[in-house]
């Protein structure tokens, strides 16, 4: 294994987040507030509590998803698409390196950004309401989980665009839609029958579900059909790289 | 010598159908500069790309050192150095990082001192810690070629290496590729300069729509293929050349001043002393006489030209 390699990627793909501090941290971190100013203040006025958990502490987990989903794919799909938007990408395709290693380099430093992201995200909560978090284990292995399969999946979307369009495209028109409606501000029993059940095909609805049982023991569906889903996802989307890296899929043709 | 580079029956189609490399053959040997002469379009950087693994291959086998490109691709990857025609560098990386980067991502361990003598070398030393788009074209070329010798490769290909690039730092560069060889760097460089071919290369290959259509020995090549000319001036100018003359390839000047005439250096019977001995004969006097070489590029073009 060519860990130096991976150490490279890795360590230049870190250097980039904290030279665009701004925009990887700051900026997460100054919209969260806004949305506990909007939606824990303005709306949590009128909903005092959801499932006993003050509606501050209840969106908690959903904001951290929120984020954490949106920059695992943009953190992963922009450090990919950028070397091939440049072209330095060919230093990548000519070293020695496996495809594994590009991968856990690549995705690995897109999760570490999002990881940290979200744990800021968390403290800066902490300011806002009281928190419990009942299953610390659980809650940092959905959060490393959910953080390595959409950084994947922000891989996969990086090398399948061939403009920053359609990078856009993707968490613009599917991840960011999904995961309002996934119960990041509401439980998903407030909504009416049929709504509850189409809800249930929505993906996000089982990380920020089992994400919410780590923090306060209560969910909308079973822990376990949360931890299966996200591990299927997970699974998916390594089945997906390792075609595009046998293929050379918009790579090596 | 033995060969560190060999290519057997190489082709590549890409998924637009187009065709750009017909069942290639070709060795590199050991401590060489081989030149790869083309046309635009003609396949080098498709040859090369494939060499590097960069673009995947339609057939063929491709071994450096012999170590399969494929099979054994951290081995022969390892001892590649590649600097690519198009100047594509991370812009906001400084130039100390991206050359490390460069260097860790060869497997190489850290080595500061080494890198810190390729940045001299290549007089980027100064600027260090400048940020790669903030450096002049000549720099970025520099920066390229920094990146690529950043893990110490045994075969460095260098794709249009002098493209857009002064005479000054072509110079440089020449010099610095000539170092190389000594250390014993094999060198593979394609160049639209044919000077640079000439200069520099031990041995010349052409390839023009896919196929190598000649390999040969610099010097050889230009003594097998080579076509001298004998300029001849006039001491009166004429209007047109003689009728009596048109057995022989020769060419008026406008102002009808100067006479050329242009022949094989291989032939039996270049027809120079009878040339001499007809103008004579014809009155025609002259008070100065030159030959000149024909130079790689005029063998290249002539090449290219043959081709169906």
């Amino acid at each position: 294994m060519n860990l130096r390699a991976v150490w490279a990627i890795y360590r230049m793909e870190m250097a980039r987040a904290f030279r665009t501090v701004l925009q990887s941290i700051v900026s997460p971190v100054i919209s969260t507030s806004l949305y506990f100013v909007v939606f824990g203040s303005a709306i949590g006025s009128r909903i005092t509590e959801i499932d006993g958990i003050s509606y501050g502490a209840f969106i908690v987990p959903g904001l951290i998803m929120l984020s954490l989903l949106t920059q695992s794919i943009s953190n992963a799909s922009f450090a990919i698409y950028f070397p091939k938007f440049v072209g330095s990408i060919y230093e990548l395709l000519s070293a020695p390196v496996s495809y594994l290693e590009i991968v856990i380099a690549y995705v690995g430093g897109a999760a570490t950004k999002s990881i940290i992201l979200g744990l800021i995200i968390l403290a800066t909560a902490s300011l806002f309401v009281p928190l419990t978090i009942l299953h610390p284990f659980w809650m940092l292995t959905f959060l490393v989980l959910t953080a390595v399969t959409f950084s994947l999946f922000g891989f996969i979307i990086g090398i399948w665009a061939k403009s920053f369009e359609q990078l856009q495209l993707v968490p613009l028109l599917i991840i960011t839609p999904l995961t309002f409606l996934g119960g990041s501000f509401y439980s998903i029993n407030m909504l009416p029958g049929i709504w509850r059940t189409v809800t249930l095909f929505n993906p996000v609805v089982y990380l920020i579900s089992g994400f919410r049982w780590s923090f306060y023991g209560k969910s909308d569906v079973s822990v376990g059909v949360s931890l299966g889903m996200t591990v299927v996802f997970l699974l998916v989307c390594i089945t997906i790289v390792a075609w595009i890296f046998r293929t050379g899929y918009r790579l090596r043709n | 010598m033995p060969s560190i580079l060999s290519i057997s029956g190489v082709s590549k189609t890409y998924a637009t159908g187009f065709t750009a490399l017909k069942e290639v053959n070709l060795d590199i040997q050991r401590g060489e500069i081989f030149a790869l002469l083309g046309p635009n379009g003609a396949g080098k950087t498709t040859l090369i790309s494939i060499v590097c693994g960069i673009v995947n291959r339609s057939s063929g086998t491709v071994t450096v050192d012999g170590h399969d490109i494929n099979k054994d691709y951290r081995a022969a990857r390892s001892l590649i150095g590649l600097v690519p025609q198009e100047l594509t560098i991370d812009a906001f990386e400084s130039v100390w990082a991206t050359v490390n980067y460069s260097r860790g991502l060869f497997g190489k361990p850290a080595n500061p001192a080494f890198v810190e003598k390729v940045l001299r070398d290549l007089s980027l030393w100064d600027k260090k810690d400048a940020k790669a788009i903030t450096l002049s074209g000549g720099m970025k070329r520099r920066l390229m070629i920094a990146k690529a010798l950043s893990h110490e490769p045994r075969v460095l290909f260098l794709d249009e290496p002098t493209a857009g690039v002064d005479v000054e730092l072509r110079q440089d560069m020449w010099a610095m590729v000539r170092r190389l060889r000594e250390d014993g760097v094999t060198i593979i460089l394609t160049t639209h300069y044919i000077e640079e071919a000439e200069a520099m290369a031990d041995r010349v290959g052409v390839i023009n729509r896919g196929e190598i259509i000649l390999v040969e020995n610099k010097v050889e090549l230009m003594r097998k293929l080579g076509r001298k000319r004998l300029v001849l001036e006039l001491r009166n100018p004429l209007t047109a050349i003689p009728e009596a003359f048109s057995r022989y390839a020769l060419e008026l000047s406008p102002d009808g001043g100067q006479l050329t005439y242009t022949y094989d250096n291989q032939a039996e019977r270049p027809g120079v002393a009878s040339l001499i001995r007809d103008l004579e004969a014809g009155g025609i006097q002259f008070r100065d006489i030159d030959t000149q070489n024909s130079s790689l590029e005029e063998i290249f073009v002539n090449l290219v030209r043959r081709e169906p």
